[in-house]
């Protein structure tokens, strides 16, 4: 047991909360930037807070103090990874802002099936896959696109292990179905559990989700003929975003698309990959 | 501007997702069942892109609106979206084969609301 008596006392004297110390809140930063990359500079302090206070109150223990103490002191325990976990953000949707997904639909799908025609093989990674809706709004447009008998592999990956479990079970929320799927691919891909709805395996057996940290993605599996690593890299310092964006291009079939977030670029970031704008999606093409 | 209709018996539901509508740059009608709802349409149907309509109502309900709406090719461009507390999948599959659009399920949030509108082509 560690001894956190002496700590500080749980109010000051205004009768606040003991506050996260000068300190403390560069432990935690540069603990979050160490295990998963993510940047949390001055204006997003409050992300502390309000990420990490339901830990402390689990903990039974009495501040951010406390929590940074214990994590100093001890070196193999869950908490160190749940911290982790809570510090970054899972926040996804079925067919997120459309345009990526209507450029497949419209463009990118049919010049792969013309392509990649007579082997009737494709590959997908959904590079930060969260709770999985990318990954398997992915797999039914493939399937709403005519690939049924084709060979096809979607890997969905991400750092956080808890929030892979979520994926691959493939059981939403109604809430969560609510946003962005159409309602088409609701009655025709999802059955009703109790207040949830469940993926039909048709679906849940296309994507294999697995553990990744980005950062170490040099030799991942590949090559993919489509990789969405979408509303990620905000999060990273540019040095990193450039390391996995060539880590990406490094499986990326040749011809091959990224997609990232709507708020991500690859300006000053990587000089060979191509910009394609389908619509009103930017994607990045991998040269022949 | 584009005009939506928001039929629902709640007036808090109406204001709630009138004013939501209004949010997306919509100009909102509103009306508090499927009868007041079709006369409303027959007098400014022409100018009418978006229905948000609920399900249970006195004097017509939602579904009975839906039809009689998609009987009328006068409306056949018509987006009509199901805003309803009835969650059954066959509820859901009849709200469809009825000819509605899209269908959300109570409780919505704005972004719900949001994220449905951009699959009709409803909002940019
Ligand atoms: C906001 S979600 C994006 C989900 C989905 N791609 C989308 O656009 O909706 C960001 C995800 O990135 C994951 N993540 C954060 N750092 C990572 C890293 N270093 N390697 C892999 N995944 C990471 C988080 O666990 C989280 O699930």
């Amino acid at each position: 047991m560690t001894n956190l008596s002496g700590v500080g006392p749980l109010f000051d004297a205004t009768g606040q909360v003991e506050r996260l110390s000068r300190d403390n809140y560069r432990f935690l930063q540069r603990y979050v930037l160490d295990g998963s990359g993510i940047v949390i500079d001055s204006e997003k302090d409050y992300l502390f807070e309000a990420r990490l206070m339901p830990l402390v109150r689990r903990e039974n223990l009495r501040s951010l103090n406390d929590l940074c103490a214990l994590i100093k002191a001890t070196a193999a325990t869950p908490i160190r990874q749940e911290i982790l976990e809570a510090m970054t953000t899972n926040e996804t949707l079925f067919f997120r802002d459309m345009a990526p997904f209507e450029a497949l639909r419209n463009s990118i799908l049919p010049e792969l099936k013309a392509k990649c025609g007579p082997a009737k093989r494709l590959r997908l990674w959904s590079a930060a896959a969260s709770s999985g809706q990318e990954a398997y709004s992915l797999a039914m447009l493939l399937l709403e696109g005519g690939f049924q008998n084709w060979n096809l592999q979607i890997a969905g990956t991400d750092i956080a292990e808890s929030i892979l479990e979520r994926a691959r079970t493939g059981r939403y929320s109604q809430l969560e179905v609510n946003r962005g799927l159409p309602v088409h691919y609701l009655i025709k891909y999802f059955t009703r559990h109790g207040l949830e709805w469940q993926l039909k395996d048709e679906i849940r057996r296309m994507v294999r989700f697995e553990r990744l940290d980005l950062r170490r993605a040099t030799a991942g599996p590949g090559p993919f003929d489509i990789v969405f690593c979408r509303n990620v890299l905000i999060y990273f310092d540019p040095t990193t975003k450039r390391q996995i964006l060539a880590a990406i291009q490094s499986v990326l079939a040749p011809g091959g698309y990224l997609s990232l977030g709507a708020a991500e670029t690859i300006i000053n970031l990587n000089e060979t990959l191509e910009k394609c704008v389908f619509g009103k999606a930017t994607l990045y093409r991998n040269p022949e | 501007m584009a005009k939506a209709m928001v039929v629902d018996d709640s007036r808090a539901i109406r204001l709630i997702l009138g004013r939501t509508l209004e949010g997306f740059g919509y100009q909102v009608c509103q009306a508090a069942n499927g009868r007041e709802a079709l006369a409303l349409l027959h007098r400014e149907g022409d100018d009418l892109n978006l229905v948000l309509v609920d399900w249970n109502m006195p004097e017509m309900n939602g579904l009975d609106f839906v039809k009689e709406v998609r009987s009328n090719p006068r409306y056949s461009k018509l987006a009509l979206m199901m805003v309803t507390t009835e969650t059954h999948i066959d509820q859901v599959c009849a709200a469809l084969e009825a000819g509605a659009n899209e269908y959300v399920m109570k409780p919505f949030t704005p972004e719900i609301i949001a994220d449905k509108l951009r699959l009709l082509g409803c909002l940019q």
